[in-house]
């Protein structure tokens, strides 16, 4: 296979291949954890479940005080990481090419070497979470198997994203088709981890601040 | 396989629904919950980490309740529950966890830790791994009525020195009234004071109200333990007593897991809405209050901080309610760093107190609620959970720190107008 092959091969039956993978699972999961269902609260409420449940899904993103002080490496770490993560993802020119050559429409980007230097921050931000959670006593004793290869399979595609960019180390077809390959794989664990998280915190978050929104609490 | 393991599974997959689903499937191990648990803060010890605690639960969701796991179950690849894990686990899940939910509020993708592991307590319990303390309470609520072995006849002789000292009438067995007040064992033998204050406070607000004979016990050492079935059938009592005696509301006393019981799970746990409301004290005198039927001459002089009990405040709901008292009878309040829904759990609710295992890593925790104390240097304070305050006390007493504790509903008491 030459390199030109293998990056029509990952850019065509590749990518359709991990897509389905990534939707159907996403899916599969959604749906395991609604179709359990939840017994409807017979106490008299003193809070809306609903308003309680928005609320938290939104302001859960930002940490108490006391927390805050208490973890501010996992914390700031974690922002970093997340922030860029998605600014890398969906806001630099290429990445809304190709997925406005998919679903028909694009957005605006940001400058190239904004990118660029988010790109190096949240790789520097990702390798911070990982000393972290090899060195946090708690996360230490937490972390199993999965954590470290979610943590990698997510980390390959900024770093092959980044050698694609700038050139480095191969040919660009090579490049590019190990960098979308690096997201196929990412796709393809996705509803099978952890990574599963990125869709289900809101649900969590739904829960946690509708039954105490029910109680009058704000979660 | 033995039968009450299996016993245990079941109870275990009886648990998961849709909100447990969420909740295990968002976990990303960031450790957090970790520094919101004093059992964690105050010890450093990582198996205590708020989500570790819910282990076995997370077993059974994974390799029953997702296809990859149930995948993984049949090729012999999922973690198994067995007597060993919940042998180990007993101690993280009873010992070291009050169930005071501040977990739950600082999880960054939104899981209800503390819920969790009491449905982890479900299971444990069927499976025959609940501390030794535990089961006799709860083995004395099922066939006393109390977790303390309080009968009517204590309440009786107890009620009669509230009338002697008082003067008032407490009255018993009454149908048609207002208002019917639960009791915990805790304050019928150790802080009768509350009586003859809520006796005091029903007079001159001129309401009416009564004891039942037959059901006066509010505790409910199946919540705590984590019995379902034993838990209603406590509930059912005081529901049967409310009927019986057309009481338009349930008063739950100076007790945290008491209102959860009767307020937030009773109706759950019977399968029914309740014909009568459920207030905490510090709700119905707010009440009062609001009306204007409720008035204090006098005030504290000394400096008050107020501490929320975590199933009256975070987990109940109740917060403003103490608050605007405490306003009524002082000028000199000061919050606790974290005061209100983030406060910090004593140490004791949630069983730690009726598990005498426990006693140890219950006074160590206490070093949470010190530092607390020692940041605002109270003169007294100010609570609303007999359970927080004994074991207040008793903490306060190990560091040789020498601050008064009150209870709201005595302390409005004491300060009431004449007329």
């Amino acid at each position: 296979m030459t390199e030109i092959e293998l990056l029509s091969w990952a850019r065509g039956p590749g990518l359709q291949i991990a897509t389905v993978i990534f939707v159907a699972g996403v899916v599969i999961r959604i749906f395991e954890i609604f179709m359990l269902g939840r017994k409807a609260n017979l106490a008299e409420a003193k809070g809306g479940e609903m308003s309680g449940g928005l609320k938290t899904m939104i302001t859960r993103t930002i940490p108490d005080r006391t927390t805050f002080k208490r973890s501010s490496v996992t914390i700031v770490s974690g922002y970093i990481f997340h922030i860029g993560l998605f600014i890398v993802c969906f806001l630099s020119a290429p990445h809304i090419l190709f997925l406005k050559d998919i679903i028909g429409f694009g957005w605006p980007s940001l400058p190239t070497p904004v990118i660029d230097a988010f790109a190096v921050v949240t790789i520097i931000a990702m390798l911070a979470t990982l000393v972290n959670r090899l060195t946090n006593k708690v996360m230490r004793y937490l972390t199993n198997f999965e954590d470290l290869l979610t943590w990698f399979i997510t980390f390959l595609p900024l770093v092959t994203g980044y050698l694609a960019f700038h050139r480095i180390g191969m040919t660009a077809p090579t490049l590019l088709a190990v960098h979308i390959l690096s997201v196929e794989l990412l796709l393809i664990i996705f509803p099978f981890t952890k990574l599963m998280h990125a869709f289900t915190l809101f649900i969590a978050r739904w829960y946690n601040g509708a039954i105490s929104g029910y109680r009058g609490v704000a979660s | 396989m033995s039968a009450t393991l299996e016993k245990g599974i079941n109870a275990f997959k009886r648990q998961i629904d849709s909100s447990v689903a969420s909740f295990f499937s968002s976990c990303v191990h960031c450790g957090l919950c970790a520094e919101a648990c004093l059992f964690y803060t105050e010890t450093g010890d990582p198996k205590r980490t708020p989500i570790n605690k819910t282990e076995p639960l997370r077993r059974i969701w994974k390799s029953e309740y997702t296809l990859f796991g149930r995948v993984g179950k049949m090729l012999g690849l999922t973690k198994k529950v067995d007597d060993k894990l919940l042998e180990e686990w007993q101690e993280l899940v009873y010992d070291s966890c009050t169930l005071c939910g501040r977990c739950s509020m600082v999880c960054p993708v939104g899981n209800d830790i503390a819920l969790m592991i009491r449905k982890t307590r479900e299971g444990m319990a069927a499976a025959g791994q609940a501390p030794e303390g535990l089961i006799g309470a709860t083995n004395r609520s099922v066939t006393i009525g109390s977790p303390m072995g309080v009968k009517w006849p204590a309440l009786r002789a107890q009620i009669r020195h509230v009338e002697e000292d008082s003067g008032l009438k407490i009255p018993v067995d009454v149908e048609d009234v207002e208002y019917m007040l639960l009791l915990s064992s805790m304050e019928i033998m150790n802080f009768p004071e509350f009586i003859e204050a809520v006796a005091k406070i029903f007079d001159k607000a001129g309401v009416t109200w009564t004891i039942s004979s037959e059901a006066f016990e509010a505790t409910n050492s199946g919540i705590q333990i984590g019995v379902s079935d034993i838990a209603a059938e406590l509930v059912q009592r005081i529901v049967d007593v409310a009927d019986k005696l057309r009481v338009k509301t349930v008063i739950s006393p100076e007790c945290g897991h008491a209102y959860m019981a009767i307020r937030w799970d009773g109706p759950n746990l019977v399968g029914k809405p309740f014909n009568f409301k459920v207030r905490h004290i510090l709700e119905v005198m707010d009440e009062l209050r609001q009306q204007d039927r409720l008035k204090v001459a006098t005030k504290e002089s000394q400096k008050l901080t107020y501490h929320d009990p975590c199933q009256i405040s975070r987990r109940g709901g109740v917060i403003d309610e103490p608050r605007r008292l405490i306003d009524m009878i002082s000028d000199d309040f000061v919050e606790m760093p974290d005061g209100g829904k983030m406060n910090w759990c004593c140490g004791a609710g949630g069983g730690v107190s009726a598990n005498e295992r426990a006693d140890e890593i219950r006074l160590k925790v206490f070093e949470r609620k010190k530092a607390q104390l020692d940041e605002v240097k109270p003169d007294a304070i100010i609570s609303a959970c007999s359970n927080c305050r004994i074991h207040l006390e008793d903490g306060l007493e190990e560091y040789n720190m020498e601050i008064p504790l009150l209870s709201l509903t005595e302390t409005i008491a004491e300060h009431l107008a004449e007329d």
